[in-house]
């Protein structure tokens, strides 16, 4: 399985829908995540590919971490997959 | 002052699932107490508790919920759900605004606790589930039946050690007896029986490796339990208005420290916890039918208990019916009152008086009518409920019959 849809299976999980309903370019809010659920997907991401997701929910837009859709989402556990590689 | 009334119960604890098992078990003398089900038991001294067993948290809570609820939250929205569907309560509006949540509880979401500190210490991960914080905190109970119920009013919780719930509940009646609330849910849950929790109370060396037998002379210590009791308060014009059942009626509490001891417990201390409620409800002693003990089966309690007792009826003391359920549904801690009260509900309402069980030898410093061992029916129209918790906080709350 590609990180990518590693990673849209595990925000499929968390907003309860089909995979095939998870799009590149879906918010977060457009998926009904809110923001419980999205400190619990970083942690299952983590958890799936051994990384560390520089995320701080007290300042989400601060973060390096982009979360503006899902496939910013994806770029950037790509960048930190490639990295730990 | 308002006059309070119990117009909802529920429970769910070792000895039943709901009110209806728990008294049933109650009145049959039956021990909710037995061989611990737990990771690495064959660790602990102690092999015993009074754990609910059969219980599947799948289906009563959505996938979120089970995310973020440690079993005493579960507990606790489990006994609140019957405690209000019995009241038949919708909150909405100035109900809503005005009603709240006090709950008594003292370990937090132990299990949680225990089940993270594995993960970090003993596997090594430097990692833990997101919602390991709002799962252990102590209010985590109250907040979830806030959200659940729509109660926007005064909502915490209380901790006393084992005098949790009577904290709790006697802060409930104060609210709705002086007019804040005309609704508060109350009681307390405690989930303390994982690995660590019991390895705690084992460090203390008071806790019986074969039985709960409070006031028997041969007793060797306390059992823990686990479970939740919770109950709706609810001012008495309120509740006639709409025809509510009324349980029973609070009439009154008192609340006292020793500031002696962080573990002996105190004659006195306890002695004016009992006098205080009853002068606070304005009953005389000699109405007094039934004492839900604290009962701990512990030589240092029992006796105080006691001897507090007779101090405070003088010769009244003999009449009446003093009893300890611990030795059926085992020391809930800080859930303990909540359970507890069940059983002075059920004196007062059906006339029926839980036993202490596991009686097996008078005790001359205990010399009182224990109801040994088998319930029996007698007309109470006043029973008190005592808690005397470690640190020397007492509460003991007044009920009468409606």
């Amino acid at each position: 399985m590609s990180v990518k849809e590693k990673v849209i299976e595990i925000i499929a999980e968390q907003a309860v829908l089909e995979v095939s309903d998870v799009t590149p370019d879906s918010t977060l809010e457009d998926l009904g995540i809110d923001s419980l659920g999205l400190v619990e997907s970083i942690f299952a991401i983590e958890e799936a590919f051994d990384i560390s997701v520089p995320f701080n929910a007290n300042e989400p837009n601060e973060s390096d971490f982009d979360i503006s859709n899902v496939a910013s989402i994806i770029s950037g556990i790509e960048k930190l997959v490639s990295e730990q590689a | 002052m308002k006059r309070v009334v119990i117009t909802g119960a529920g429970t769910i604890n070792a000895l039943g699932h709901n009110v209806a098992q728990t008294l049933d078990a109650m009145r049959e003398g039956r021990c909710g107490i037995g061989a611990l089900e737990m990771r690495d038991v064959d660790r602990l001294a102690v092999k015993i508790g009074a754990q609910v067993k059969g219980f599947d948290p799948e289906g009563l809570f959505n996938r979120q919920q089970m995310s973020l609820f440690d079993r005493f939250t579960q507990f606790t929205l489990i006994a609140a759900r019957e405690a209000i569907a019995q009241a038949g309560l919708e909150f909405s509006d100035e109900l809503s605004a005005r009603s709240g949540v006090v709950l008594g509880n003292s370990g937090g979401g132990m299990t949680t606790l225990d089940d993270n500190y594995r993960t970090v210490y003993e596997d090594g991960k430097n990692r833990v589930h997101p919602f390991v914080v709002p799962k252990l905190m102590n209010n985590a109970a109250a907040s979830h039946v806030s959200m659940e119920f729509n109660l926007k009013g005064p909502s915490f919780t209380v901790a006393s050690a084992c005098a949790s719930s009577n904290h709790a509940m006697s802060t409930a009646f104060q609210m709705v007896h002086g007019g804040l609330a005309p609704v508060m849910i109350t009681g307390g849950s405690e989930s303390m029986l994982c690995f660590g929790g019991v390895k705690a109370w084992e460090g203390l060396r008071v806790m019986s490796k074969d039985a709960c037998r409070p006031f028997s002379a041969n007793r060797n210590g306390m059992v823990q339990g686990e479970g939740a009791g919770i109950f709706v308060f609810e001012e008495y014009e309120h509740a006639k208005a709409r025809g509510a059942e009324i349980l029973a009626e609070v009439a009154g509490f008192a609340m006292t420290s020793d500031a002696s001891d962080i573990v002996m417990p105190s004659k006195r201390g306890a002695a004016r916890a009992i006098s205080g409620a009853m002068a606070d409800a304005k009953i005389a002693p000699d109405t007094v039918g039934y004492i839900n003990a604290h009962g701990t089966g512990t030589a240092a309690n029992d006796k105080t208990e006691c001897a507090a007792v007779a101090d405070v009826f003088g010769q009244h003391a003999n009449n009446l019916m003093i009893s300890s359920t611990k030795s059926m549904h085992g020391h809930l801690i800080g859930g303990t009152g909540a359970v507890e009260l069940l059983a002075c509900i059920m004196a007062l309402k059906d006339g029926v008086i839980a036993p202490t069980i596991n009686y097996e030898e008078p005790d001359p410093e205990c010399a009182l009518d224990v109801v040994p061992n088998e319930a029996r029916e007698a007309k109470v129209d006043v029973a008190l409920s005592n808690a005397f918790a470690f640190g020397g906080l007492n509460a003991v709350l007044a009920l009468r019959s409606v």
